[in-house]
Order: structure tokens, then C-alpha cells, then sequence
């Protein structure tokens, strides 16, 4: 029917009176890349929540694979395939590097009525997917709270694409990271895109979003403010949409004015 | 770059890795929770030997006695610590105790009932008061802690009124001649190994009453309990699924709700889970005295706590382990027994208790940021 993987058609979401967002359009081929990008407050939440399935869209189609669905709930999109890994990716410090990558979905062994968590099969995986992504954990037993930032960014990418994503919703993934952290997880990304899954990637850094962008959304108080190929945006184009840089541009010319007719 | 792919190459091998340093066994150990309450407990048998090593401590009616007490205290402080890992408190443990007591006696008694019905009564009755807790605190998102003591309020004074109301007192006697050819009593109310305990008084080797009979019958009842309970939950949190959950739930509920966890109902089952424990210890206790008493199990709730947090589970969830709260109760229940044999005044026991938990909280606290420290 189509080749896009997820289609989001015009969704809206109100709060009462709110109207958190409005007409927003968004489309993913497999290994595609979009960066969802936007100021604070301009619905970003709102709109990774729609996705995830944790907020029903009041407006708007979700169609994934050329199917129309409707999320009753976070674990509807999840069974879609729809992974979202929020902020605070869900990980427990105090847990083993193995019991967060396999929390909620754990293997098991053994005869019925008797099964139990196969933790050497859970060590063995764990430690060969973070293997194949370049972070050696050293001991698969270990907490998660010894693990950098990154390390552990990459972790909740790796297991939710080892449960089966077909399109990652990545909550600002670099925010809290440093230069070189950021770039193992933006790596990472374009990696997995590779694969064949599509990405959303939902940032206000326009400097991380856009060397792994194909494509480029800019949400602006709850409006699309347009979807952009790569070729046909520049970065400071965008830095400036996002910022509202329009605003700035007409502040700044009303201010001349005012300057020059004070000087008169 | 080169070297960094070639790193990645040898890696295959994680002995030879060159950036696991070399863990010692003793390293390992300290990383487990339970090391303290262990190392505890064996500092406390090496005190009482060397104190009390010549008195009755240490005979076979001795060491039944403090196991006794210390096996009644680990079973609800297991089901404490088992609650604690996963991120909440009951204070209610106490009152449903008291409450238990009564769900037993009251209908026995009074109205009739053969005793295994109401023993079996007041497990559903911990059942509903579990879920009661369970619900109220995964629904309204309020601490458990408020919850729970409004509950320990709530069952106490149910358990005095309703006892009062029915009998006119506030404690209920007579159970005893009913145990006897009960079909349910006996798994609360039987020592065990009895023949070893005739055989080594018949060989002498421990002492023996004037008519013959040994001291100590056997093993109680508690003992057993607490041992398999200690056995099942330890085999729970670290080999099940469920297990897992626990942890999860603890130590952050909304990522273990994002990925799955059912976060709530494993919440519930763990208050089921302290509500049951107190019915066992109340059972157990209620057909050991013969008697319910209305106020039984008071302050019990905290002592199951402090045994559980000696034991080494932290109190904002999500670390611990059910055989450091069943050393942590073994520590209690040895020095508060070990206590009537040595020269101090038993005064001092709670004195001890506070101390001890004390310790335990700065311990934990830091093995807490070794655990999370980041490199």
C-alpha cells in the first residue's frame, strides 16, 4: 500500500481547552532517521506520549505498516513494534547490567509451574548485544549504576531493539551527555537505522540532530512548523526556526525602526 | 581507532580482559546485602560463647529457645524485607497479628466452628487486609507508610472492639483442647524430629526431665516455617521471574512500568505476602499459648523491620535479600534470649536492638554508593 513503516496523520491532542498539538504530520520509511525538534513547551512531551501510546490522539490517524491502529495502550504500540526510550530510560541503578535488559522479559527454564529466570542465558546475551555495540561490559552481574551515561543510553536502545522495535521513539538520548558520550549513542543510532528500523529522534540540540537527520520536523507551540529533506535545510535554517528565530528577525527590525525614529 | 577495534577483538575472552580488574572472592561477598546481618550473627554466637558458653545457652532446650524466638520474628520479618525490596513498608504487620489471633479464636470458640475452618478463615481475612493495603497504595500513589499505620490503627482497634463485643474480654483461652485431631493445627503446632531428640536423651546426651522425657521435644513449629520460607523467598528473588519483578518494582516503578513490569500487582501480592506471614506467626503462636490475646504482635511490625534492614535491605527499595532479613531476625532473637544468661540486665536489649539497626543503616548506606558508584 505504501513503503512508509508509520505514518502519523494529522494528530491533535487537547487538554480541555489546551490544544497541545495540532495537525501534526509525521512519516518513516525503514532506516530513516527524523528529528523531531523543538523548543520547550512546544509539545514535544505531548507527542512522544501520543506515540508511545500512552496518550490517545483526540485528532489524527496512526497507520503502521499500512495498517490504521488505535494505542489503548503503552503496550499496544509496543506490540506494534513502537519503542519508545524515555529520558530516564527505564533503567533501575541498583539491578545487574542483565535484570534491567531483560526486566519485564525475563527467559525462563524448566518444567511448568517451575520455571525460573534463565539468568545464564539473560548474561550471556546481554553481554554479546552490548558486545556487538563496542561497550564491553566487563561483568554482565555488575549494577547498572556503575555504567557512564552513555553506556547506558545505548543499553535501553539495545534492549528495546533486541525485543523486537521496528521504529525507536528516542526521548533526548544526548541531552545529559558530554561530547564524546553523545557521539557513541548518535553512532549507535545511525547503526540501528542501518538495520532497517526507523528513528525518531527527539532533541532541541540541532548540532546532534543534524549530521544523523534524513529528515527534519520542527514542533512550534504544538504546531508542525513542516517536515524538511535534509538537502533542502540548512542547519542554521533550522537552529533559527526552532528558536523562533523568525520572532527574533522581526523584534530586531522593530527595534532598528524605533532606534532610527528616536535619532530623528 | 586501530587500537580501539583491536581491544574489541580480544575481548572475546573476559578473563583476559584487561580492564576487569581482578575481583576477589571477599570483594564479591561484600557486594552481596546479607553480609552484614552474617557477619553479625557469627560476632554474636563468638560473644555468647565466650560469656555464656558454661550456662544453658548452648544445650539442645537453648538453642531451641533462641531459635524459637528468633525463627517466630524471621518469618514476618522476611515477608517485611521481601515488601521492603520491593519499595514499600507495612506497619500494619503488628496489628494483624493481634487480629489473626482472633480470626482464629473468636470462631472456634465461640461460634462453633472446627478449628481448621477458622484457621483457614483467618488466612483469607490476612488475604483481604493485604489486598486492602496493596490497593490503597498502589491506587492513590500514597506513601505506604501513612496507609499502613492508619491500618495498624484500624486492625488493633477492630481487634480489641470486636473481641470485647463478642466475649466480654480481650483475650480468648481454650483452643488448646481443640488442636488435638485437627486435620490443618498440626502443620502449626508439631515439633518435629522427636525421635532424635528421644534418641539422644536416651544416650544421654541431653538433659532429661525427672520422669525421663527429654527437655527439648524437638524442633517447633516456627523453626520449620521460617526455614522454608527463607528457602522459598531466596529461591524467589534470585531464580524467578517474579523475582525480578520485585527488584524492578522497587527500585524504580515507573521504568519498570515502561518496560512491562506489572508494577501494582506485584505491590499487592508482597502486602498479601506480610499479611500471610503474620497470620503464620499468629497461628503458630495462638495454638502454642492455647490463648488470644488481643494485643499480641504489638511493636512487632518494627522489629521485623529493623531485623530486615539489618539484614540489608535498603529503605527506598529495590536492594536486599530475604536471607539477610532471616540472619538479621537470628541476631534478635539470640541476643534477646543470650541476654537472660549473661550478667546484663535484659533492660538493655532494646538498647541493642536500636544500636544495632544503627549500624546497619550507615553500613548499607555506603555499600549502596559502592554499588551505584559511578566510574
Amino acid at each position: 500500500m505504501s513503503d512508509y513503516l508509520v505514518q502519523f496523520n494529522n494528530i491533535s491532542k487537547f487538554f480541555g481547552k489546551v490544544i497541545a498539538l495540532k495537525d501534526v504530520t509525521m512519516k518513516l520509511k525503514r532506516g530513516q532517521i527524523m528529528c523531531l525538534l523543538g523548543d520547550n513547551g512546544a509539545g514535544k512531551s505531548t507527542l512522544i506520549k501520543t506515540l508511545a501510546g500512552v496518550h490517545k490522539p483526540d485528532e489524527g490517524e496512526i497507520i503502521v505498516e499500512g495498517k490504521k491502529t488505535i494505542f489503548d495502550s503503552p503496550k499496544d504500540a509496543l506490540d506494534m513494534g513502537i519503542a519508545t526510550v524515555y529520558q530516564d530510560l527505564a533503567l533501575v541503578s541498583l539491578m545487574s547490567v542483565t535484570r534491567n535488559f531483560f526486566m519485564g522479559r525475563e527467559p525462563m527454564k524448566g518444567p511448568p509451574f517451575f520455571k525460573t529466570f534463565d539468568i545464564e542465558k539473560a548474561n550471556k546475551i546481554a553481554a554479546e548485544r552490548m558486545g556487538q555495540i563496542g561497550i564491553d561490559v566487563r561483568d554482565p552481574s555488575q549494577a547498572v549504576g556503575t555504567m557512564s551515561g552513555g553506556e547506558r543510553q545505548c543499553l535501553a536502545i539495545s534492549r528495546a531493539i533486541y525485543f523486537g522495535a521496528k521504529v525507536l521513539v528516542l526521548d533526548e538520548p544526548t541531552s545529559a551527555l558530554g561530547v564524546h558520550q553523545a557521539s557513541v549513542v548518535l553512532k549507535y543510532i545511525v547503526k540501528a537505522a542501518s538495520q532497517g528500523l526507523a528513528v525518531i529522534l527527539i532533541t532541541h540540540n540541532v548540532h546532534h540532530a543534524y549530521p544523523v537527520g534524513n529528515s527534519f520536523t520542527v514542533l512550534n507551540r504544538g504546531k508542525s512548523l513542516g517536515t524538511y529533506e535534509k538537502k533542502d535545510i540548512s542547519r542554521e535554517k533550522l537552529l533559527s526556526m526552532m528558536a523562533g528565530g523568525e520572532e527574533l528577525n522581526k523584534l530586531e527590525v522593530e527595534l532598528q525602526e524605533m532606534n532610527r525614529s528616536s535619532a530623528n | 581507532m586501530s587500537t580501539k577495534s583491536k581491544s574489541i577483538e580480544t575481548k572475546t575472552d573476559f578473563n583476559q580482559d584487561e580492564r576487569l580488574k581482578k575481583v576477589s572472592k571477599l570483594r564479591l561477598l561484600l557486594n552481596r546485602p546479607e553480609l552484614g546481618a552474617l557477619g553479625g550473627a557469627i560476632l554474636v554466637f563468638i560473644f555468647f560463647g565466650i560469656v555464656a558458653g558454661d550456662t544453658g545457652m548452648f544445650s539442645a532446650y537453648g538453642v531451641l529457645n533462641f531459635l524459637d524466638v528468633s525463627a517466630n520474628l524471621g518469618i514476618i520479618a522476611i515477608a517485611a524485607a521481601m515488601l521492603m525490596i520491593g519499595g514499600e513498608f507495612d506497619l500494619s504487620i503488628g496489628s494483624m497479628i493481634g487480629f489473626a489471633g482472633i480470626c482464629i479464636a473468636i470462631p472456634a470458640i465461640y461460634w462453633g466452628w472446627p478449628l481448621w475452618m477458622s484457621i483457614i478463615f483467618a488466612f483469607s481475612m490476612a488475604v483481604l487486609v493485604g489486598y486492602f493495603n496493596g490497593i490503597l497504595v498502589v491506587r492513590t500513589g500514597l506513601p505506604s507508610f501513612i496507609v499502613t499505620l492508619a491500618m495498624l490503627f484500624i486492625l488493633r482497634g477492630a481487634t480489641l472492639a470486636i473481641t470485647r463485643l463478642i466475649t466480654g474480654r480481650t483475650q480468648v483461652p481454650g483452643l488448646r483442647v481443640l488442636i488435638e485431631d485437627d486435620p490443618l493445627a498440626w502443620i502449626f503446632a508439631t515439633d518435629t524430629f522427636k525421635w532424635f531428640f528421644t534418641w539422644l536423651g536416651s544416650m544421654n546426651l541431653i538433659a532429661l526431665r525427672t520422669d525421663g522425657t527429654p527437655l527439648a521435644t524437638g524442633i517447633p513449629p516456627s523453626v520449620i516455617w521460617f526455614l522454608a520460607l527463607a528457602i522459598i523467598t531466596t529461591w524467589i528473588l534470585m531464580k524467578t521471574r517474579y523475582g525480578n519483578w520485585i527488584f524492578a518494582s522497587g527500585g524504580d516503578k515507573n521504568g519498570a512500568n515502561n518496560v512491562g513490569v506489572p508494577v501494582g500487582r506485584v505491590k499487592i501480592s508482597l502486602f498479601i505476602g506480610t499479611a500471610v506471614a503474620a497470620t503464620i506467626f499468629a497461628t503458630i503462636q495462638v495454638l502454642d499459648a492455647g490463648s488470644a490475646d488481643t494485643m499480641r504482635g504489638t511493636l512487632k511490625e518494627l522489629e521485623a523491620i529493623a531485623a530486615a534492614v539489618v539484614g540489608g535491605c535498603l529503605l527506598t527499595g529495590g536492594y536486599g535479600s530475604a536471607i539477610g532479613a532471616a540472619f538479621g531476625a537470628l541476631i534478635f532473637g539470640t541476643v534477646s534470649m543470650g541476654i537472660f544468661y549473661t550478667d546484663v540486665d535484659t533492660d538493655w536489649f532494646k538498647v541493642f536492638l536500636g544500636a544495632m539497626m544503627l549500624i546497619a543503616v550507615i553500613f548499607n548506606n555506603y555499600i549502596r554508593r559502592k554499588v551505584t558508584e559511578s566510574k
